[in-house]
């Protein structure tokens, strides 16, 4: 009896859903739903009236997320089977959603566009959406991490230019502190909790950080052991205030000379630009990151936000005329002007507004020289909880470097464990 | 007759059913089926991996309990919760009970201005007052600091000192609770019977006196409540940490329940965390066992 009338609720509700959406159909506007996040969401949706002229019959609902529950909200999402057409996705996102098989391989839809082709964007953004060969998001923005710097305190340690490589950096440092000649000041800040500038130099060591087709940590190896000692060495000679806590605001600290260098990335420009003023206008500026050795500009991390597709919307031909308008180098531009995100085509960087702005040229410079994270959903986990904890157990003294870095491998292997379960099982397949 | 009598019990209690049914419906729907997924979803690896593709899950039985135990943050998580709830837990009762007697006290005046005050940071949200905090803790400019420095002791990194941290989110935590409580112990106050102390006055028994033998074994009810229910509070601290150093320095301040948020909801191991989940449960269950004891026994 009981289940009789479950079965009676559930057909009653099944008819209904599908007469909706069977009447939503048979209309002829195509309603996409957008996921955008910050500041973005507010920014895009003035541009979006161009696109929804340009077909009458798409119209787009953009729907604002915060970033900071942006990750949850999108696999909760996906867990409940409701997710958005189209999403912007940080980088590093895109591996977990593409394992999830949320989003779907953009391959066919680039093969025959016009507008969205690899040589079009900078290659080592493209590169961050490719997973097993197939491409699954189209750079929409960009950003990279680079030296943002006092120019009046680097003058006064007796430096004309920014450091070239690690040498002239710990050098520079060591003059400033010398000068500055006050326990409450420190020339660098090189915080604990942003994992970004552990994998940079890293990786500018030539460190292969994860091994065994990413289903082992190399966090042990020579290279990435250098460029961790050289960093933590920052800590352990005073040089830099251990994170965020003793910072809340940067942009705060370098008003002060609380600190003079700090490798950020482009959503600090606006911030700097505001709390710099009068007479500290033009005391700052941007550089690329410093090389090992000889290589200049040293490499960074790719970053920004792809749009992708997802897997279960059922306009995906119109989703990608979307992708296509905001690939556009006109729409790039509008879109950097009102939301001063780095545009990801190259051609847009030509425009004046980019060309001839001072804290840009570090920018493009930068990412002609940059490579992504290992793409693997577990990456975030082992850099931010693990990678994180042990840099400020070193830096604090804690542990010692190895000891730090012996922990971190063993840690990063625990959380590849199911990794290299589903790798072996497949190869096991295979043969 | 007889038979009538057992019909109409059969009928009351169908009738009670009856009326229970929505109530009992939503806790087994909202609470038992979500308890129960949960304790099989511990015996299993369901993760990231398993959300987009439900064949990689594997049943590893009580491997998620032996990894836990060799978990050193797991330890360090236990840890900090009991240090919270050992020194946070009596400190707050203790303050609630003070400012009770003191608000039931005839020589107060202005009683319910003082009673909304102090119930006010209870009905705050947490996330205003971890902002205001995070200004009294600031290390440079912080009043809390700038009191310290008045008489002459150096300023103190709250919240980024590993060895201060734990004790600045008690702190907080025991101002933002207490008035709970408070309210709890003077209603306990108030259902004392005027003429216990009236008799003790005649015997000629002082202040404390009173208190300790009127007072105290007629709060002890609502001492047992409000301990167990604080007990319970306190072993799920979370928000506190999360929104005023996110478990740092040096993890001094990570809690368990926010252990098991980070593994379940950031890094979607969801196995892993309801196995944290049970523990947790299962240690709440004997800290209330205890308390029952403890309360039978001082009977």
């Amino acid at each position: 009896m009981q289940r009789c009338l479950i079965k009676y609720i559930t057909n009653l509700l099944v008819t209904f859903v599908t007469i909706t959406s069977c009447s939503k159909d048979s209309d002829e506007i195509k309603t996409i739903k957008f996921w955008a996040m910050g500041s973005e969401a507010e920014q895009v949706s003035k541009i979006l009236p161009e696109f929804e002229k340009k077909y009458p019959s798409i119209k787009v609902k953009v729907q604002q997320i915060p970033w900071t529950a942006a990750q949850e909200k999108l696999i909760t999402a996906f867990a409940s089977d409701n997710t958005p057409d189209i999403c912007q996705l940080g980088n590093t996102w895109i591996p977990q959603f593409a394992s999830l098989n949320a989003i779907i391989s953009l391959d066919k839809f680039i093969a025959k566009s016009e507008i969205v082709k690899p040589v079009n964007f900078f290659s080592g953004i493209w590169e961050t959406n490719i997973i097993d060969n197939k491409v699954y998001g189209i750079p929409w923005y960009v950003d990279t991490r680079l030296m943002f710097y006092r120019k009046d305190v680097f003058e006064r340690a007796g430096f004309k230019d920014p450091p070239k490589n690690w040498d002239e950096l710990y050098t520079l440092c060591v003059r400033i502190k010398e000068t500055q000649k006050t326990k409450d000041r420190f020339p660098i800040f090189i915080p604990t909790n942003e994992w970004n500038s552990f994998i940079i130099f890293g990786l500018q060591a030539g460190a292969e950080l994860l091994k065994d087709e990413n289903t082992r940590g190399n966090f042990s190896s020579k290279e990435f052991k250098e460029a961790f000692d050289y960093l933590i060495r920052f800590h352990k000679e005073n040089l830099t205030p251990f994170g965020m806590m003793q910072v809340t605001n940067v942009y705060q600290a370098m008003a002060e000379e609380y600190i003079s260098i700090y490798f950020s990335g482009p959503w600090n420009i606006p911030e700097f630009k505001k709390w710099m003023t009068g007479e500290l206008a033009d005391k700052w500026a941007t550089a690329p990151m410093p090389g090992y050795l000889n290589e200049y500009p040293g490499v960074s991390l790719a970053g920004g936000s792809s749009l992708v597709i997802f897997k279960d919307s059922r306009y995906k031909d119109e989703v990608w005329k979307l992708i296509e308008f905001l690939s556009e180098p006109e729409i790039q531009l509008k879109v950097y002007k009102v939301t001063n995100n780095l545009p990801s085509v190259i051609q847009v960087w030509q425009d004046t507004s980019l060309s001839n702005d001072i804290y840009m040229k570090a920018f493009y410079q930068q990412l002609q020289n940059v490579v992504s994270a290992p793409k693997i959903p577990e990456w975030e986990q082992i850099v931010f909880s693990k990678l994180q904890q042990y840099a400020e157990f070193a830096a604090r003294g804690v542990m010692t470097t190895e000891e730090a870095l012996k922990k971190l491998n063993e840690d990063a292997d625990r959380i590849l464990e199911k990794r290299r379960w589903l790798v072996e099982s497949k190869r096991g397949m295979v043969k | 007759m007889k038979k009538q009598r057992a019909l109409s019990f059969k009928t009351t209690t169908t009738t009670a059913y009856f009326f229970l049914a929505p109530a009992l419906s939503a806790i087994f729907i909202f609470f038992f089926i979500p308890v129960i997924a949960a304790f099989i979803i511990s015996f299993t690896d369901f993760d990231i991996y398993t959300l987009g593709n439900f064949s990689t899950l594997r049943l590893i039985g009580f491997d998620n309990y032996v990894k836990l135990f060799s978990d050193d943050l797991f330890w360090t998580a236990l840890g900090n919760t009991f240090y919270f709830v050992v020194v946070a837990g009596p400190l707050s009762i203790a303050v609630s009970l003070t400012a009770a007697l003191l608000l039931n006290s005839k020589l107060v005046k202005f009683k319910s201005l003082f009673r909304l005050a102090y119930f006010l940071p209870v009905v705050t949200t947490l996330v205003a007052v971890a902002i205001v905090w995070r200004f009294i803790y600031h290390p440079n400019f912080g009043i809390l600091n700038f009191f310290l420095g008045l008489i002459g002791i150096n300023p103190i990194d709250w919240l980024g000192d590993p060895d201060w941290a734990m004790p600045s989110i008690i702190l907080l935590a025991v101002w933002k609770n207490f008035g709970y409580n408070m309210i709890i112990f003077i209603a306990g106050l108030q259902n004392i019977p005027e003429e216990l102390y009236e008799a003790a006055d005649i015997v000629g028994a002082n202040a404390f006196q009173k208190f300790k033998h009127i007072t105290l074994p007629m709060l002890a009810p609502t001492t047992i409540f409000v301990s167990i229910i604080t007990m319970i509070g306190y072993f799920q601290l979370f928000a506190e940490p999360y929104v005023m150093t996110q478990g740092g320095p040096l993890n001094k301040t990570l809690s368990i329940v926010q252990y098991m948020y980070q593994e379940g909801f950031r890094w979607w191991n969801m196995g892993y965390s309801a196995s944290i989940a049970f523990v947790l449960f299962i240690i709440i269950f004997i800290g209330t066992l205890i308390q029952f004891k403890v309360q039978k026994l001082s009977k």
